[in-house]
């Protein structure tokens, strides 16, 4: 037998008369790490989800360990051993995670053995290095845990090739070293992994080989050892990037913002700090350690229990969204899927929604050329991929889904302006012209950045307030933020003692 | 298949509801003289001025996800009180009064679900029970004679060619489209059914939007309520029973997901269209009522299979052309 697990010869596939995927051919062998790598909207998860019977392909072939397979619909897929993570969470809200971890073999029995599924599900997920409780809600976990379980539903099937989308977006630095070694070990049964990843850094840590995808057609091949980082965003974007982050400025612009003492009872306490006009304030931390709830607190999207807030020096009381709005007070929320795009929507519905007041004309309708003048000139200055302004935003790529998130919010001219996770799935191209972005905009207005990409609040902020359950156990100024100190002040107080 | 034939088969999927209404029509000028004729043509549209009216305000509150159930029953209480009204009142005040109390009943549906989180099927189920029994006890169980004569222009006059109700219809049908095509309001609408969430964490009060809906649905089913008394000068309290299906028949033919967030006017407008067709084309034919029934769910399937249908479900149609071209 040969060593090869899978190859893909001269795949095509296009979306109403527009090709996405060009002739692109893919060998995986059997036990490596493939990585699969491209700006957004080159075709990766396209190509994904062809191998695995999501999509149709126009024409080519898919041959499994020798032979060639017809895979038509996800369920084929899943018998040929082709186990998926997607992009978008494939998991169900109102079901337990035990249940959505064998949703499929669910559906084959009459009868469900719960006791047995839980402890089923406690398995899978320990073997993978984690914890969570397998009768809980998927709607009420983390966005991380809910990763995991869509990881370990992947397991499920006896997978000869395994493919992940992109999963670490939303893993803290420590889960996602929980991940590799789970990467490893599925590696060592002879299972084949194609890992789609944005982060570089990661690639070189774990791919045996990369493939480079742009605009649909295979760049090249290469192997780990023969390429560095340079050459591998040479082969994405066909240019070399020198700086990812800008240089830094620091101006001392007048308070923004004062946040005194907020507290939601059990899940952040205490929490004070500041931000200036013309600053970036970063906000670091584990995932859980409240730094999003503490983002939702500030914009009115959660109640708080105590603490005040002085907008421009006046105290404020911010206890809904609209009022946030109203005291320009804009916030990109981490998760695109769920609370930031509408995806059903147009690009244009979606970039304009929090400026109709601005696109009306005089007699209160919506004004198309006012509406397209701004969006052009995003799409432009975000370089966001999208065939029209009237494409629905499902068929965007990830990444471009979120750049039109992003120019929604660079639209409202905020004075303050939090992002979570900015840049998550977004290609390093993208990235570094988002950054690039984000300190324009702090110019005009203070900045709050949440990231768990350590390198981006490292990169960009001024200053960094660092959360460890729940509390700000440091802010650090200038020269002392570093990986080290951000850590330091992370982790939890019991495992620094030991 | 080639790129373009890919677009046509795209485009019919899309306008499916405008395909099937012109298959029906067609059907239907074929198997009857009369159908064609002035008079049919008139009569048909105003039979469905009411459904129409009440159909558009249906469509706004499936647009953000909720269900209207108390449309009918909110006509009923409409005929009931215009014609309670108009017993000392003049036209313009009762209409006025009346219109007033489905709003109320409305804004009452619409705070169930916005401010008290109650399911829509559910709050506005409460509201098509209590509905009917105010209707019923506000008549005192039977109907009310109306002696208006401008109640009576409005269900038999013309304006030039067109009969009073299709013309308030198509005011309506018209001022709606702008609402929701060219306005903030209709957008915002729109979003709401996709993602409501992300929708409020734009700083948008989308309680506002889903009091709204249902305040207009409540305004729009009184309307259809004045409009199908004015047929007959009648308030009566037992009125458009099941109502409230044919308007979410009409929607769904229409196109609309159930789940929000899409569906298009016009294609609502098709929707009653072709409802409206199918029974008087079989009205014509002398078919018996029990029947119709049974033909008017058939067509609810066909339509809404219609527009399920993806571009790769249709390799059977290529296979099917491919066997007829090798005969
Ligand atoms: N269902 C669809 N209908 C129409 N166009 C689509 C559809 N799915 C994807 N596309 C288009 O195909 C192209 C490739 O998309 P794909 O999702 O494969 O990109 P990607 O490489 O995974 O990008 P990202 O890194 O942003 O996730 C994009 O231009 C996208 O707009
Ligand atoms: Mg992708």
């Amino acid at each position: 037998m040969d060593s090869n697990r899978l190859e893909l010869l001269d795949v095509s596939k296009s979306f109403s008369g527009v090709p996405v995927l060009k002739n692109v051919s893919v060998v995986v062998k059997r036990g490596e790490v493939h990585a699969l790598l491209g700006e957004n909207g080159a075709g990766k998860s396209t190509l994904i989800k062809i191998l695995s019977g999501a999509y149709r392909k126009d024409s080519g072939k898919s041959i499994i360990d020798g032979r060639e397979v017809n895979i038509r619909d996800p369920f084929e897929g899943k018998r040929n051993g082709i186990g998926v993570v997607y992009q978008e969470f494939t998991l169900a809200n109102d079901l337990t995670v035990a249940e959505n971890i064998f949703l499929d073999q669910l559906s084959e029995k009459g009868f469900i053995h719960w006791r047995s599924i839980n402890r089923k599900a406690v398995g899978i997920i320990k073997d993978l290095g984690f914890e969570i409780n397998p009768k809980s809600l998927v709607g009420e976990l983390s966005v991380a845990n809910k990763q995991i379980v869509e990881i370990a539903k992947a397991l499920t099937v006896q997978a000869k090739i395994l493919v992940l989308d992109e999963p670490t977006t939303v893993l803290a630095p420590g889960e996602v070293k929980d991940l590799f070694k789970v990467i490893k070990k599925i590696k060592e049964r002879g299972t084949s992994i194609i890992y789609i990843s944005h982060r570089l850094p990661e690639i070189f840590e774990i791919a045996d080989n990369i493939t480079v995808l742009k605009d649909g057609e295979i760049v090249g091949t290469r192997s780990v050892q023969e390429v560095d980082m340079d050459q591998l965003i040479n082969m994405m974007i066909g240019r070399s990037i020198s700086n990812l982050f800008p240089e830094k400025e620091y101006h001392n612009g007048e308070l923004v913002c004062e946040v005194k003492e907020y507290t939601r009872k059990g899940i952040i306490e205490d929490i004070s700090f500041s931000v200036r006009k013309g600053e970036i304030l970063g906000f670091a931390g584990l995932v859980g350690s409240g730094r999003s709830e503490v983002m939702r607190a500030l914009f009115g999207a959660d109640m708080i229990d105590k603490g005040t807030l002085f907008l421009e020096g006046r105290k404020t009381t911010i206890d809904n969204t609209s009022k946030a709005l109203k005291n320009k007070i804009a916030f990109v929320p981490e998760d695109r899927k769920e609370e930031g795009a509408i995806l059903e929507n147009s690009v244009a519905i979606n970039m304009t929604l929090a400026i109709l007041k601005r696109i009306k004309n005089k007699l209160g309708f919506l004004s198309s050329s006012s509406e397209n003048k701004y969006c052009d000139e995003m799409i432009k200055k975000f370089n966001i991929k999208t065939h029209s302004l009237q494409t629905l935003m499902e068929n965007l790529s990830g990444g471009n889904q979120q750049k039109v998130i992003l120019a929604k919010w660079f639209l409202t001219n905020a004075k303050l302006l939090i992002l979570d996770e900015p840049t998550r799935g977004v290609d390093v191209g993208a990235k570094s012209e988002i950054y690039e972005l984000i300190k324009e905009m702090a110019k005009e207005t203070g900045i709050i950045i949440v990231s768990s990409e350590m390198m981006e609040v490292i990169g960009l902020s001024h200053r960094v307030a660092v959360m460890r359950e729940g509390r700000i156990s440091k802010i650090l100024e200038k020269d002392e933020i570093s990986e080290v100190n951000i850590m330091k002040n992370a982790v939890p107080m019991e495992s620094v003692e030991i | 298949m080639t790129g373009r034939k890919k677009i046509l088969i795209h485009f019919f999927v899309q306008n499916s509801t405008i395909i099937v209404f012109i298959v029906i029509f067609c059907l239907a000028s074929f198997s009857s003289d009369v159908f064609l004729s002035n008079r049919n043509i008139t009569n048909l549209l105003r039979q469905v001025a009411a459904l129409s009216v009440v159909s558009f305000g249906m469509l706004l509150v499936v647009l953000t996800g909720g269900i209207d159930l108390s449309v009918g029953s909110v006509m009923a209480v409409a005929s009931v009180t215009f014609a309670l009204a108009n017993a000392t009142l003049g036209f313009f005040p009762s209409l006025f009064l009346t219109l007033l109390v489905c709003l109320v009943m409305g804004m009452f549906s619409g705070f169930m679900v916005a401010k008290m989180n109650m399911a829509p099927f559910i709050a506005t189920l409460a509201m098509m029970i209590i509905g009917r029994g105010v209707a019923l006890n506000a008549a005192n169980g039977s109907p009310i004679q109306i002696k208006d004569p401008i109640l009576t222009l409005l269900g038999r006059g013309y304006i030039g060619a067109i009969p009073v109700p299709v013309f308030a219809a198509f005011v309506t049908f018209v001022l709606l489209y702008i609402m929701l095509h060219y306005t903030a309001p209709g957008r915002i609408v729109i979003a709401v059914g996709s993602n409501e969430k992300a929708v409020n964490l734009t700083g948008i009060k989308v309680d506002r939007y889903k009091m709204l809906v249902y305040s207009l649905s409540g305004v729009l089913a009184g309307m259809g309520g004045v409009l199908t008394t004015s047929r007959t000068s009648v308030g009566s309290p037992i009125l458009a029973e099941a109502f409230e299906l044919d308007a979410i028949a009409a929607v769904v033919i229409g196109g609309a997901s159930l789940a929000g967030g899409k569906g298009r006017i016009l294609n609502t407008l098709f929707g009653v269209v072709i409802l409206g067709t199918i029974s008087n084309i079989m009205n014509l034919k002398d078919i018996p009522g029990y029947n119709q029934l049974v033909v008017k769910g058939l067509i609810i399937v066909i339509a809404v299979y219609l527009q399920g249908i993806q571009l790769s479900d249709l390799a059977w149609i290529k296979k099917i052309t491919r066997i007829l071209k090798s005969n």
